[in-house]
């Protein structure tokens, strides 16, 4: 026991030789900023809110094509709106973001057995991005030639 | 390579002061010394007041993790030399209390452990007499990689989730049940699956994946934690759609 705590008990009242205080150190509010991938874990989650933007917008699409043509028309115009514009960009990009991450994050979660031997990481992930880029091929074909 | 370097140590002496503080030594910077040489030169030479936990020098025992220059490290493998002329800051462990200096307080995993039973489980053992339980390669590798986890805590310690929420029953302790789960040996799963698939389990896992990335023994943690998602929630499937016998 030092001679401090033994001379002034009533000093550290926490405080004993077999009970000492513990020091707690809470997470700073800016914790996610302390690492590179704490910062992108961030933007990912925080990627779920344009997502969510994403499926709000289609489905006011699919509203607007469904009550006619001049409906449509007007959807149209909205959404040449410099402010809806810019948000789609930046919701454009957020969900590309997203796509990355969570195809890259896929093997960890799925580890696929083909002849008793797990397929490697690099497989899982490349035929996410393959599945990704025949539904974009399909789509691109339907939107120009279909 | 400068042969000297400066180690700046966190303090905390609850017997002398409220808060940490900041100690500056100054230790031989040899080619061949880990930051855990730095410290044991300042105990032996500096300062014997220090005091820090370390055992085995080789990344086994899982004692000496510590923060060095911010990163959660084994400081038995992290070479002085790695910072180039300094300095290199000690801290203790991230998101665990401090006890004194660099020691903290470890009770908290040490319950969590114990709640995922890392440990084999069968239904009816086997007697001795019919010999070992056989195991094929392959099915070894189902599990190999959980198994070399050595408790050193420093996935808790950069998981931002186990700082916020510390009911979160954390990275090494789901790898570990899932070292068990994924042992053909093992018949222990259904026990596991209640404590695991809580709130506090895997479900608190948001997949920051830095425990992954800090691990010294390439465990993987946040790959166990998403692989047992997809388990713990088909089995939940199966719960809700098929009959109990079936399950």
């Amino acid at each position: 026991m030092s001679e401090h705590l033994r001379d002034h008990p009533a000093e550290h009242p926490g405080y004993t030789e077999y009970h000492p205080r513990w020091l707690r150190r809470r997470p700073s509010t800016y914790w996610w900023l302390e690492r590179r991938a704490y910062v992108s874990f961030i933007t990912r989650e925080l990627s779920s809110i344009f997502i969510a933007w994403f499926i709000v917008y289609l489905l006011l699409f699919i509203r607007a094509v469904s009550r006619g043509d001049a409906s449509y028309q007007q959807f149209l115009a909205w959404s040449r709106h410099p402010v809806v514009l810019v948000l789609n960009v930046v919701t454009f990009l957020f969900v590309v973001f997203h796509a990355f991450t969570w195809f890259n994050l896929a093997p960890k979660a799925m580890v696929v057995h083909v002849g008793g031997k797990p397929l490697p990481a690099s497989v899982i992930s490349a035929s996410n991005y393959a599945a990704w880029v025949a539904a974009t091929a399909f789509v691109v074909w339907l939107l120009l030639g279909g | 390579m400068p042969d000297r370097i400066t180690m700046q140590v966190t303090r905390y002496r609850p017997e002398e002061e409220s808060g940490e503080s900041v100690q500056e030594y100054e230790v031989p910077c040899s080619k061949d010394w880990v930051v855990l040489d730095g410290l044991n030169y300042i105990k032996d030479r500096l300062d014997g007041s220090l005091s820090y936990r370390w055992s085995c020098r080789m990344g086994v025992c899982g004692s000496c993790g510590m923060t060095v220059n911010g990163e959660p490290k084994l400081t038995c493998e992290t070479f002085l030399s790695e910072y180039g002329s300094g300095p290199v800051r000690v801290e203790p462990l991230k998101n665990f209390p401090v006890i004194r200096d660099l020691v903290v307080e470890i009770g908290d995993f040490m319950r969590k452990l114990v709640m995922v039973k890392p440990w084999m489980i069968r239904d009816q053992e086997k007697p001795v007499s019919e010999g070992e339980y056989l195991q094929t390669p392959n099915e070894l590798d189902e599990y190999k990689q959980f198994s070399m986890c050595i408790n050193c805590m420093l996935c808790y310690s950069a998981c931002p989730i186990y700082g916020l929420e510390p009911g979160f029953i954390g990275p090494a302790a789901i790898a570990l049940a899932q070292r068990y789960n994924l042992d053909s040996r093992d018949e222990g799963s259904a026990e596991r699956l209640d404590v695991l698939s809580e709130h506090d389990g895997i479900w608190g896992c948001t997949f920051v994946g830095e425990c992954t990335e800090v691990c010294p023994k390439h465990v993987d943690p946040a790959g166990a934690i998403q692989r047992y998602k997809l388990t713990a929630a088909l089995a939940g499937l199966k719960s809700f759609v098929l009959p109990r016998s079936a399950r």
